[in-house]
């Protein structure tokens, strides 16, 4: 140890957070009785610009040479008081919190014995702050570029404010096109605006943008390394097309043998593409993918006597020989946008969807009424002679959201207002339609959203509150068997189109991601944000953050606004172009580590590895700490069978102590 | 009082309830009775309303099919509460004659059908019945039913069943006259005391099924065997339908199916099958396996089968409504489709379903019969 310790104790009051329950005057008082403790305080907020200032005079006057704060947690304010350390001239490691809220005052009832355990909290803090050791924050270099995952209007809209902000930008979508969930809406809530007419536009600048790299049909296949310094790996699968010849005519598209013969995904299988197609008019890039699951050619090695896509395409770009590519490159940042699964309505078989033609979900309406959809626009079910166009609609709510049953608890917070729309595009393209819309609650929370659901009930939507319980044929019709839960009747009300308002759910390879990034789920399986109110784009991995619906249900102007969020939080670790690493690292003791390699499976963080070394002539295998890796959890240090990993500040010398001050027998 | 009401209210998780009105939505009974769940379980957290809730007729109305506790997005079990009502006038004696001789006849003789306890075997008559013995092994211990033993009309069940294990050469046993009621109607009729009769059903029932050396314990009523799969938490033995072991059988060709049955049949899921415990499939398996069937399906077939009203003490319970029956609504779309043949795999459905048939005169186009019927026929 350098200096004897001379050590400041500063009790906070925290409002009346901690001073109702301890007497911080007493504690104090105990405090500054403490071998070492030169000065001992309290203060109402020691967090404020005050209460930090007497720590920092007292340093400077009164030569303290280690910190101890008995306030909060120190997930909330170590940052805080290390930075007053630092400013004063202190290493910020000197500092030791002592946790007075969340661990003795929020906790307790009664006055004195909380007072009791304070002081010892407090005595324990001191016993191991004189002990502690001064730390260097390193910094690491940053590669200036980011990898954004997934491509709908999240993914587009963090890669262009990163792009046009100067930093490359590598863009991976999955299928073959830009666009998402969103470039499958009609219009949105509550403006009504055009859904393409927003979109599409972007889509082209992303496509076109000089900073962005975008990989479409592509998937990342293995992150490697740490903020600042990530190594990605993507598989970018084989089109059978070359896209520099492509012009996107369309020929080959119509030319195909399967041609409007499989069930086209942008249409929700309701319109028929072949199996080489383009998923839809505005796709970028405009370019063919031919379905190596469904191509004749590909599937069988056969296609008439020579696949009729080779002989039609003028451009020459059709080409079976094509190979998936690997490609890697480094990045500084990674922002996740891969978006949502749409509930899946079979999963609810009361309400007869995937029996019964007209029970529709929601997304599948929307393609109807879109005029880009499989009908060009217009609402008819059935086909050929049978197709009418039907006159009662009823809406079911919360189709998968709100609901045990099925696992999904959480509202999906876009359902009420998709339903409102809906119902007033079906109401504008039949006048004459009864709409009904059984709900339970309607959630009309954003910004525009009370005033749209009140001008859908004015033009003649119903809303009839009670939630139905199931589906049935009776003749022609759909029966809607509920309970208007206002007047208690029960209903079996008939009708010619059901349409289910599904709910939003995790992705269904969501693992994939959580595998890749080394990501948290919430309870609802969406991934976990760091903090759900002060951090919420950022997660537990440094680095990664997150944008959209893969964080959980959002409507567009949510996302849009979270995938900027999740661009500036990138921009600021791009920018500053150096990253400060974790101080309280493990360290591993070479001399005494046995090469075991248990504490390489416990990292949780892929930061322990096996090299070898030259020990007197002799090599032997030891355990090597990678310090930017290092998240300082020490599980490394608790699970070492030779003890030869210490975690710095949480060395088994200062622990030690600081639990023996608690009045525990060793 | 109140930490009864506290307890009720826990009991049920009533503060839970959105009052969303699925479990009335999807109620059978609404289409004929007053019962509105969804307004009991609003008005149960009233302290001072349990009374008088508990003295509604139309409390007697539900079926117990379960469809208000599958639909629940809460997680609720609305028809537990209708139950909790009933035990309220259970214990304090305000009961129909009918129910409270019926729970009587099971504290008495161990079944709700007022017969003697030394009586139940009697349908075994003429017949080669292997009865298992306690301590010995036994792969299927079978648990006849007491409306089985006992009814005539559905005695059958049982007899058809010895002659298809016979025949398959399966391992089993019946426990004969010490069988003793499951409980599950003596449940629903609202006798849940502690210490009370359907306590004590499963304590000394899970006594003696413990006794044998049983791998399985095959129930033939549905609702024998959702309650012991379901209430019964001390069994060593695995609980399953015999449509399970049936479809085992077939499955793996222990059972030969020779003579043709041209009939076209339409199977009815019971509630408690289906909805309460998802055997949709091996019913229709065993069907499927008949030579000459044609086998088709009602609209609201699975999970959206229409209940008969058959359960929840309804065999002792007459609705006051005259409303259009739901078993008589269910045999008239049998009729539409042109089925000859209602299967069932249920003692109470046979019994609702042959009465409406009566009712709706249409016996001369078609009958209703338990499974085990119609496969001993097809065995022959």
């Amino acid at each position: 140890m350098n200096s004897k310790p001379k050590i400041g104790v500063y009790v906070c009051h925290c409002g009346i957070n901690i001073s109702k329950t301890v007497d911080v005057d007493a504690v104090t008082e105990y405090a500054s009785q403490l071998p070492g403790v030169k000065v001992a305080r309290n203060y109402s907020y020691m967090c404020s610009d005050p209460g930090q200032l007497l720590i920092k005079e007292d340093i400077k006057k009164q030569g303290l040479n280690r910190v101890v704060v008995a306030s909060c947690s120190p997930r909330m304010h170590e940052l805080t008081f290390r930075k007053a350390l630092a400013e004063a001239g202190l290493n910020p490691y000197y500092l030791e919190m002592a946790n007075l809220r969340e661990q003795c005052s929020w906790v307790h009832a009664d006055r004195e014995e909380a007072t009791a355990k304070a002081k010892k909290i407090v005595a324990s803090a001191v016993a191991k702050v004189r002990l502690l050791e001064p730390l260097e924050e390193k910094e690491v270099e940053v590669e200036p570029a980011t990898l954004i995952i997934g491509g709908g209007i999240a993914g587009i809209q963090a890669a262009l404010d990163i792009a046009n902000a100067g930093y490359k930008v590598f863009l991976v979508e999955k299928t073959p096109s830009l666009g998402g969930k969103m470039s499958k809406l009609d219009k949105t809530f509550p403006t009504l605006d055009c859904s393409a007419c927003i979109l599409t536009p972007k889509m082209v600048d992303v496509a076109s943008h000089p900073n962005i790299e975008l990989m479409t049909y592509s998937q990342v296949e293995e992150v490697t390394g740490y903020v600042g310094n990530f190594q990605v790996k993507v598989r970018k699968k084989a089109r059978f097309v070359d896209v520099d010849k492509c012009t996107g005519c369309g020929i080959c598209g119509e030319e195909c043998r399967l041609a409007g013969r499989i069930p086209n995904e942008f249409d929700e299988g309701m319109g028929k593409r072949g199996a080489i197609y383009l998923p839809f008019p505005q796709a970028v890039p405009a370019k063919y993918t031919i379905d190596p699951e469904r191509c004749l050619f590909l599937t069988r090695g056969k296609c008439g006597k020579s696949p009729k896509c080779v002989d039609a395409c003028p451009a020459g770009a059709i080409d079976f020989e094509q190979k998936d590519e690997i490609v890697e490159f480094k990045v500084g940042a990674i922002i996740v946008a891969t978006g949502y699964d749409v509930f899946d309505a079979t999963r609810k078989p009361e309400y007869g969807y995937g029996q019964y033609k007209n029970v529709l979900t929601a997304l599948e309406l929307e393609r109807l009424v879109s005029a880009s959809g499989p009908t060009g626009g217009q609402v008819v079910l059935g086909e050929g002679e049978s197709a009418f166009v039907p006159k009662e609609i009823a809406f079911i709510q919360c189709v998968g959201s709100r609901d045990k049953s099925v696992g999904n608890e959480y509202c999906s917070r876009v359902c009420c207002m998709y339903t409102a729309k809906l119902a007033h595009l079906v109401k504008e393209k039949i006048p004459e339609a009864n709409v009904r819309v059984y709900y339970m609650d309607v959630r009309a929370f954003g910004k525009g959203f009370e005033e749209f659901y009140d001008r859908v009930r004015r033009e003649g939507v119903r809303y009839i509150r009670g939630n139905p319980s199931e589906a049935f044929k009776r003749g022609d019709k759909l029966v809607i068997k509920a309970e208007d839960t206002l007047t208690a009747k029960t209903l079996e009300d008939e009708v010619d189109l059901v349409v289910l308002s599904v709910g939003l759910e995790p992705r269904k390879d969501a693992r994939e991601i959580i595998d890749l990034l080394r990501l948290s789920q919430s309870a609802d399986k969406f991934y976990l944000e760091a903090h759900p109110k002060l951090a919420p784009v950022d997660t537990a991995t440094d680095g990664v953050y997150l944008a959209g619906c893969a964080q959980g249900p959002k409507d567009i102007p949510d996302t849009v606004a979270q995938a900027k969020g999740a661009a500036s939080s990138a921009l600021i670790l791009l920018s500053s172009g150096k990253v400060k690493v974790q101080a309280q690292v493990s360290s591993v003791d070479e001399a005494t580590c046995r090469g075991c390699g248990y504490c390489v499976e416990i990292c949780p963080y892929g930061a322990i590895e096996l090299v070898t070394v030259n020990r007197f002539g002799h090599k032997v295998t030891v355990a090597r700490v990678n310090e930017a890796l290092c998240k300082g959890c020490g599980a490394c240090a608790a699970g070492c069978l030779s003890g030869s990993i210490q975690q710095k500040s949480f060395k088994d010398s200062q622990i030690l102590p600081q639990i023996a001050a608690l009045g525990v027998k060793q | 009082m109140n930490t009864e009401l506290q307890s009720f209210i826990q009991k049920y998780d009533l503060l839970g309830c959105v009052q969303c009105g699925r479990c009335t939505g999807g109620c059978p009974v609404t289409v004929r009775t007053n019962l509105n769940v969804r307004r009991i379980v609003y008005d149960s957290i009233n302290e001072s309303m349990l009374e008088d809730l508990a003295k509604l007729p139309e409390i007697w109305d539900c079926t117990t099919c379960n469809t208000c506790a599958v639909r629940c997005p809460k997680g609720l079990k609305p028809v537990e509460v209708l139950i909790g009502l009933r035990n309220i006038m259970v214990e304090s004696g305000i009961i129909q004659p009918t129910v409270r001789d019926a729970l009587e006849s099971v504290f008495r003789e161990g079944n709700p059908w007022n017969k003697p306890k030394a009586r139940r075997s009697d349908w075994m008559e003429g017949l080669e019945v292997k009865i298992a013995e306690p301590g010995k092994k036994v792969e299927n211990l079978i648990f006849v039913c007491c409306t089985i033993a006992y009814d005539p009309k559905v005695q059958v069940i049982a007899k058809n069943l010895v002659k298809v294990l016979n025949k398959a050469g399966v391992d089993y046993g019946f426990i004969g006259d010490d069988e003793v009621c499951c409980g599950s109607e003596v449940y629903a009729m609202g006798e849940l005391g502690e210490e009370g009769l359907f306590e004590m059903l499963v304590e000394d029932n899970t006594e003696l099924f413990n006794s044998y050396e049983a791998e399985r314990i095959v129930a033939i009523s549905p609702h024998c065997y959702s309650v012991f799969k379901n209430q019964y938490p001390d069994l060593k033995a695995e609980v399953i339908h015999y449509t399970q072991l049936l479809k085992e059988l077939l499955a793996d060709n222990k059972l030969e199916l020779k003579k043709e049955l041209s009939q076209k049949i339409v199977f009815h899921d019971p509630c408690y099958l289906g909805k309460q415990n998802n055997i949709f499939d091996e019913p229709r398996y065993i069907l499927s396996q008949i030579p000459g069937v044609e086998l088709v399906e009602f609209d609201r077939s699975r999970e959206r089968s229409l209940c008969c009203e058959g359960g929840g003490g309804k065999m002792w319970v007459e609705s006051e409504s005259r409303k259009e029956r739901l078993a008589e609504i269910r045999v008239k779309d049998a009729d539409e489709l042109g089925a000859t043949l209602l299967a069932v795999a249920c003692p109470f459905c046979v019994l609702t379903f042959d009465d409406a048939i009566k009712a709706k005169g249409l016996e001369e186009k078609m009958r209703v019969a338990e499974i085990t019927e119609i496969l001993g026929e097809a065995v022959e």
